[in-house]
């Protein structure tokens, strides 16, 4: 059965036909984009007019996401910006610990006795004076119901006082960087990294295993997707324990499920060799909605949590050096296993210093097993220069950037990480596109919002909070943006033979917009409206998601 | 989690870099336990890295040693780890924390402090002598390598027997450079006096300890010797430890208990670091104290004249 779709304008990505009004479906493909008359020599079809008066691209893919990001939804949102939920509400920021301890006592005031109280999102660094929450603030929502809750970084819980007790950790003589302490020595509630977090974050309903097998959260983060026009979406860290992968096909597997999920297996808990071992089994239970087989690999910590790796000279505070993350050595080993065996490995390298140790691995691996083709991708890769650039080029590798950072956290990068000059060149799309190295964007959700509109007007403005431009000379066109989020990502995937682009052959993914991107003013990109996707040839309306 | 009163379990850091030879340390220790509870947290994954014939049963996490000895493997989770240790029935008597190859020993000994019920004994450094300076010049592990020994109280400099006596030498006051702060002991086949680091049960040292309990014997780390020293009078405690870090030949550790003006106190030395904590009130002004030389014996002359120094 065939399905014509019409629409406003059809946005293909397909350079020998880059623009259509038609474009038929069948069995969840495409059969061609263009007029209605070229298209009805395919034979009987119905035409679906619900799309008439919307502009079509093809479906985004977000490049570099958690799946995580749904089930943050259970939790009161307590973050600085307006944020999206899965059902459609905009929650909007809370601009103060004022406002956080408010929205906590509503939450508090629904929940049952016992139960405790978790929220997310939150980033004290915009609030006035930089002033941190403490204890005593979230003791004035509940001093006898355990709460906490996860920064926005994902890097830190906030805890009250109850926690801490129930933890253990209301003592003195704690003596970690990652516990800062009050005048008594008692812990203030800050637990920043996994040393400090681990024995509270099961207390207050944050443990971070039970994210990863969350059903519900994966199809709330299915909900997202559809909202901001996302047909495909990685889900970059996951153990994928049997457990977690039966969960994950059986509701991908599911007729209405409108996302294809492209899940990476992370380096934890495992030998190099055990992990690319997995890695060639669970390829074997790919399917379309759910791709397995992918390695993710963290070789660095963050910039602005100065855990990652840069190159001289080093943080612009003076902070000392960021930690490897793995030792070079099983990198090194990594590679080489991987492309024996024909795996593909996504490595998170934040610092110049850790790509530059990537890609002399991967330098070294591909002297030992010539392999076209292998996509090996690093991910965020924000401080690359561009002498690394071209050594991407030449040793066939993608680069997936972050560019929500500038506006996230650009000010924070200019002013303290890694200083004006550095800050102006992080995430460097023209260069990464000057030098012919195939590129993804990401928003790496639930750190930023999900959102490839809002990630390719962050590419194209380079805007921080504060409204200044980062870096002038690194923005890219809006063209470019929207292939970025659409074939570029799909090529970092192996996937751009499947996706990306709206032409004969392909999967019938669309976003499905109520404006045109390609004629809206530039700095207006984020506020093209979604009004759904399209998604193996099935209609989602972002209403009813 | 364990209750305020009981006494913390000591727990031991063992790090260094990959290769360096923490696996056959521990092994080591394993086979020196004689009937103390140890614990040993391992970062590998695959096969945990036991000797087979240490092994009394296995599961994918947790190996059972003969003798009462337990393994795991804590992969990114030691705090966890650290949590279940704490409340196994019968508690450790001690814990090994065998580090990743590239975390920083001090880091891993500051997270001990977020676990109630434990207390850092020593941070235990080994570098593999072969390749040491090679990779302390690299240019991507340099900073690791100086960090993780600029940790230690005590480097374990390994692997000297692949060295000629110049190189050793060389070596040896290389590392004094890079870890003033730790005692270096020279070995291979990271073989170390039990002594130097397994404790004698739960707590800093028992409250009574044999007035002559010395022995010498030699090994790779050189001599070895113990001595036992008896302290009648009051002394400053602070100053007892300086005197004895700076004047005793080859102290790696000392135990005890002395009194001082503010009442007793127990007296701990591991490498050149001190810690002074309080004692019970039951120790009287009895005084003892029992000095642990590696590389030279423990000469009694210079540990009286420093606590002669204390009074």
């Amino acid at each position: 059965m065939t399905t014509i779709f019409r629409a406003k304008r059809i946005i293909t990505m397909n350079p020998s036909r880059p623009e259509a009004t038609h474009v038929a479906v069948r069995d969840g493909r495409i059969l061609g984009a263009g007029a209605l008359p070229e298209l009805e020599g395919w034979g009987p079809y119905d035409l679906d007019e619900r799309l008439a008066d919307k502009v079509l691209t093809p479906g985004f893919v977000e490049g570099h996401s958690h799946a995580s990001e749904g089930a943050m939804w259970r939790f009161t949102y307590c973050g600085f910006l307006d944020r999206m939920d899965p059902g459609g509400k905009v929650w909007p920021g809370a601009c103060s610990i004022d406002a956080v301890v408010e929205r906590l006592k509503e939450a508090d005031a629904k929940l049952e006795a016992g139960k405790p109280l978790s929220g997310w999102g939150l980033d004290p660094i915009y609030y006035e004076n930089s002033r941190r929450m403490t204890r005593a603030d979230l003791d004035r929502v509940s001093t006898t119901r355990p709460i906490g809750i996860i920064h926005a970084s994902g890097h830190i819980l906030q805890v009250n006082s109850k926690a801490l007790e129930m933890a253990g950790m209301l003592r003195t003589g704690i003596n970690h960087p990652g516990v800062p302490l009050d005048a008594e020595g008692l812990p203030l509630g800050e637990l920043k990294g996994p040393d400090a977090m681990t024995p509270v974050s099961p207390l207050v309903g944050l443990d971070r295993g039970l994210l990863a097998t969350d059903e519900w959260g994966l199809r709330q983060f299915a909900r997202l997707c559809v909202r901001t026009g996302v047909t495909t979406a990685t889900d970059l860290a996951n153990l994928l324990e049997d457990e977690a992968v039966d969960m994950m096909l059986r509701v991908s597997g599911e007729e209405t499920f409108p996302l294809r999920l492209v899940s990476l297996r992370v380096f934890r808990n495992t030998t190099v060799a055990g992990l690319i071992d997995h890695a060639v089994r669970l390829k074997k239970r790919s399917t379309d909605r759910l791709r397995l087989g992918i390695v993710k690999i963290v070789a660095d910590g963050s910039i602005q949590g100065f855990s990652a790796r840069l190159k001289w000279p080093g943080y612009y505070n003076g902070a000392p050096n960021g930690l490897w993350y793995v030792p070079p050595e099983h990198l090194r080993e990594a590679f080489r296993l991987a492309l024996d065996a024909g795996v593909q490995i996504h490595t998170h390298t934040n610092g110049d210093e850790a790509t530059e140790l990537v890609l002399d691995c991967i330098e070294d691996a591909l002297r030992k097993y010539p392999t076209p083709d292998h996509r090996f991708t690093l991910q965020h890769c924000q401080l690359a220069d561009a002498a690394q650039y071209r050594r991407m080029r030449k040793l066939g590798m993608c680069v997936n950037l972050f560019p929500n950072h500038h506006y996230h956290w650009g000010d924070q990068h200019y002013a303290l990480t890694v200083g004006p000059e550095r800050a102006e060149r992080m995430n460097p799309c023209a260069t990464a596109l000057a030098n012919g190295v195939p590129m993804a964007i990401h928003s790496d959700a639930p750190v930023t919002p999900l959102g490839p509109l809002f990630t390719a007007w962050c590419a194209v403005n380079r805007r921080t909070q504060s409204g200044r431009v980062l870096g002038e000379a690194e923005k890219i066109s809006v063209a470019d943006a929207l292939r970025t989020i659409t074939l570029g990502a799909a090529y970092t995937l192996k996937l751009d033979g499947e996706i990306g682009s709206i032409e004969t052959g392909k999967r019938a993914d669309f976003a499905v917009l109520e404006d045109d991107p390609t004629t809206i003013a530039p700095e207006n990109l984020k506020d093209v409206r979604v009004w759904g996707t399209v998604h193996g040839g099935k209609v989602y309306p972002a209403a009813e998601a | 989690m364990v209750s305020q009163h009981e006494a913390p379990i000591p727990v031991t850091v063992v790090g260094g870099y990959l290769g360096a030879g923490k696996t056959t340390l521990v092994n080591n220790l394993l086979r020196a336990a004689a009937g103390r509870r140890l614990a040993v947290l391992v970062n590998e994954f695959g096969a945990l890295p036991i000797d087979a014939d240490l092994i009394e049963a296995q599961d994918d996490r947790m190996i059972a040693i003969t003798g009462g000895c337990i393994c795991c493997s804590y992969g990114s989770d030691l705090v966890a780890a650290l949590i279940d240790m704490g409340r196994r029935t019968p508690k450790p008597d001690q814990i090994l924390v065998e580090t990743s190859g590239v975390a920083l020993p001090g880091g891993v000994a500051s997270a001990l402090s977020i676990v109630a019920g434990l207390r850092l004994d020593a941070v235990l450094v080994l570098a593999d002598a072969e390749t040491v300076r090679e990779r302390a010049e690299d240019r991507y592990t340099a900073d690791t390598i100086t960090r993780q020994l600029a940790d230690a109280d005590i480097v374990v400099l390994n692997k000297t027997d692949l060295l000629s006596n110049e190189a050793r030498a060389e070596r040896l006051a290389w590392m004094q450079t890079v870890a003033p702060q730790a005692r270096i002991l020279p070995t291979s086949q990271a073989r170390v006096p039990a002594d130097v680091l397994l404790l004698d049960g739960p707590g800093p040292v028992r409250g009574t300890v044999a007035a002559t309990h010395a022995h010498h014997h030699v090994h790779d780390a050189g001599l070895h010797a113990s001595e036992a020293f008896a302290i009648v009078d009051t002394v400053d405690a602070d100053r007892l430890a300086r005197e004895l870090i700076d004047r005793v030949a080859g102290l790696v550790r000392a135990k005890g208990f002395v009194a001082t003006r503010a009442g007793p106190v127990a007296l701990q030395i591991v490498g050149r670091r001190p810690v002074i904590e309080p004692a019970p009130e039951t120790i009287g002004t009895k005084g003892r104290l029992v000095v642990i030389c590696v590389g030279s014996p423990v000469d009694r002359a210079t540990v009286e004249a420093a606590i002669a120094a204390a009074r």
